[in-house]
């Protein structure tokens, strides 16, 4: 199953995704994809070098579904962090049940 | 209520300071995030879902119109232009930044004001009934309780570290309004065999995973031994409270675990034990405590006011509002006002900063300056006459809070849920507005009469769903938001746990499950029967068979 790596922004918590480019996006789109277990283990690593250099904190894997072009979290947790909204922002079915 | 003396100034001042050197060491790295998480928690500070949140303290609910702009200012600059009221009459602030967080804490120190332990294994803010010394059914005012409580507590060398969190509520009236019997102490103030005022005591209850009812282990203590009884409940539980398992670590289950009658031993042993007046408050101190308390100069004013009652005449929308949202008061010709913060279609307890601008306006203006937070996620001005009612409801019509539900279905207590928190499993926030939305009109919600709806997203119960009448729990079910229904539950003096209904409902269907579960007691109701006087005179059986079929 194909993984991103997603974690908080140390400074103000924003969710944001390991990039392509080895930077942190708060896009999910721009998240880099691991499709194999080896490359899950080596994009936990670069995180973790990040967290050492205080860019993030709470690293971790999360399993994400390729649908054409798009990168879609499979659980509702990980749909409403890539929303960076809530309920209360707009409405509240932008985040499907 | 309470000011701060010089002490209380210095302490959060270097609180202050010393949080603001910690952040910095984390920012610099000579912090690590495992060394940095313990320090952000006893200062409050939670990573969420989204970002950091900020829980600041309200003691015992309590504030002024000074410290409520604070707070909206605090929003409009550091936050989103909102926060949220908690089932702790705490606010919490949802998208804060870790850099910003030195700032706020100064501003909020300013007004006296603090996060200190608002987290972490320690005692939290003491929780007291909202209409205290203004009910009519008081005995005795509980905030000065309250307030020894909180400066006793406060970084109390012995119990910063205990097993799990403690919660301590205390009711001074003969209704419990305070949830008392659901905390890890609850306290009634009731009268003794000499006529005397002292306290009732109750420990063990709560709610999460394992909920029980707290139990009576003292009829009558003598109000002046509070503190020495207090520190010998809480030396007990810290000496023989778990701390393998987080989720058996709170003292309801070593209460329930010894047995009241062996918990109330060794409490008492420890007591007996104690060197009391090391640690109960002096007479004159408790006085000087006390005296800060005294309630406004309120002079008598007649009991009829002829324009509240024409208005109530004319208007209906004025009267739904009165019947349920004004309140008696002790003084002749005043009243206590609930503002709902449960409007269809918002999120119950959130207010906006401008929200919290008006209600300390209105406070300032009709409510001798104070408002209280109820557990129950509304806002009580307590002290309002009676002649002003009409001015003020117009102001709140205007800001959209003259929502008259006070303890009727829409009147929902709902956690923030998945919308926000990291422990949550499913969200609570849309399926409170869905169920707002489908018992809308007030005509409905009058006709079903009061009834207790709670919603948590998850099993921790932060919304108190197992005190429900009706109780929603969120819970996530292979990647699916599930949400199990419990009937049953009070939170007042014939305090009990909801009882699981069946099988959960998917997050669509809920509004109708609450639908079929409103209707089933309407058909079932006797003449003047509450929801919960149904329940327990008919049982699960009719419940269960609307909501799933025969058989």
């Amino acid at each position: 199953m194909p993984n991103v790596i997603t974690a908080n922004r140390l400074t103000d918590g924003v969710v944001v995704y390991l990039a392509a480019d080895g930077e942190w996006s708060e896009q999910i789109a721009n998240a880099r994809v691991a499709d194999t277990d080896e490359e899950t283990k080596a994009l936990e690593t670069e995180a973790e070098n990040a967290v050492r250099e205080r860019h993030v904190v709470g690293v971790y894997p999360m399993a994400v579904a390729l649908n054409e072009d798009a990168v879609d979290p499979l659980s509702v947790r990980e749909r409403i962090r890539a929303a960076h909204r809530t309920t209360l922002t707009e409405d509240w079915y932008d985040v499907p049940l | 209520m309470y000011r701060y003396d010089e002490f209380d100034h210095a302490f959060v001042r270097e609180r202050v300071a010393e949080f603001k050197d910690q952040v910095e060491r984390r920012l610099s790295g000579a912090l690590t995030e495992e060394e940095f998480r313990p320090l952000r928690l006893r200062n409050g500070l939670y990573l969420q879902l989204h970002a950091y949140m900020l829980r600041i303290a309200i003691p015992y609910g309590v504030l002024n119109s000074r410290q409520l702009r604070q707070l909206a200012h605090i929003g409009r600059k550091w936050d989103r232009g909102y926060g949220h009221f908690t089932t702790r009459q705490n606010l919490q602030f949802n998208w804060v930044k870790l850099v910003d967080i030195p700032d706020v804490l100064a501003a909020l120190a300013e007004v006296e004001m603090h996060c200190i332990q608002t987290s972490g294994n320690c005692v939290r803010n003491v929780t007291a009934d909202p209409y205290a010394a203004a009910a009519v059914d008081e005995l005795e005012d509980p905030r000065p309780w309250c307030e020894i409580l909180r400066q006793w507590s406060t970084l109390h060398p012995e119990f910063s570290w205990l097993p799990r969190k403690f919660k301590i509520a205390i009711s001074g009236a003969a209704e419990d309004r305070a949830a008392t019997a659901f905390h890890d102490i609850g306290l009634r103030i009731v009268k003794g065999p000499k006529g005397e005022n002292g306290f009732r005591v109750l420990v063990g209850g709560g709610m999460g995973r394992i909920p029980y009812v707290g139990q009576e282990i003292r009829s009558f203590l003598p109000k002046e031994h509070l503190l020495s009884y207090i520190e010998s409940i809480l030396r007990v539980y810290n000496l023989f409270g778990r701390r393998d398992n987080i989720h058996k670590a709170r003292i309801k289950i070593l209460v329930n675990q010894l047995g009241i009658d062996t918990f109330r031993e060794a409490v008492e042993a420890d007591w007996e034990a104690t060197h009391k007046t090391a640690i109960d408050l002096p007479e004159d101190e408790r006085h000087r405590i006390m005296s800060y308390f005294a309630p406004p100069e309120l002079p008598e004013r007649p009991a009829r006011d002829e324009a509240l009652a024409a208005r109530r005449e004319s208007d209906p929308a004025f009267a739904n509002w009165y019947k349920h949202n004004v309140l008696a008061h002790r003084v002749p010709g005043y009243a206590s006002i609930v503002i709902s913060l449960k409007e269809p279609g918002r999120t119950p307890g959130d207010a906006s900063s401008e929200t919290m601008d008006l209600v300390a306006d209105l406070a300032e203006r009709f409510g001798h300056d104070e408002v209280r937070v109820n557990y129950t996620q509304n806002l009580v001005l307590p002290h309002v006459a009676r002649a002003d009612i009409p001015a003020l409801y117009d102001a709140l019509v205007e800001a959209g809070l003259a929502t008259g539900n006070n303890e009727l279905l829409g009147d929902m207590i709902c956690c923030p849920g998945l919308d926000y928190c990291n422990l949550a499993n499913a969200r609570s926030i849309p399926i409170a507005k869905e169920i707002a939305k489908r018992f809308e009109d007030p005509a409905r919600q009058e006709l079903i009469g009061s009834l207790r709806l709670n919603m948590s997203g998850c099993i921790n119960a932060c919304g108190h769903h197992h005190a429900g009448n009706i109780g929603i729990l969120g819970v996530d079910k292979k990647g699916t938001e599930l949400y199990q229904i419990t009937l049953g539950g009070s939170p007042k003096d014939d305090a009990a746990i909801g009882t699981i209904i069946g099988p959960g409902f998917r997050a669509e269907a809920v509004p109708q499950a609450i639908d079929t579960i409103v209707d089933t007691y309407l058909e079932n109701r006797d003449e003047g029967e509450s929801f919960l006087e149904t329940w327990r005179r008919v049982g699960a059986a009719p419940f269960k068979e609307a909501l799933y079929g025969a058989g």
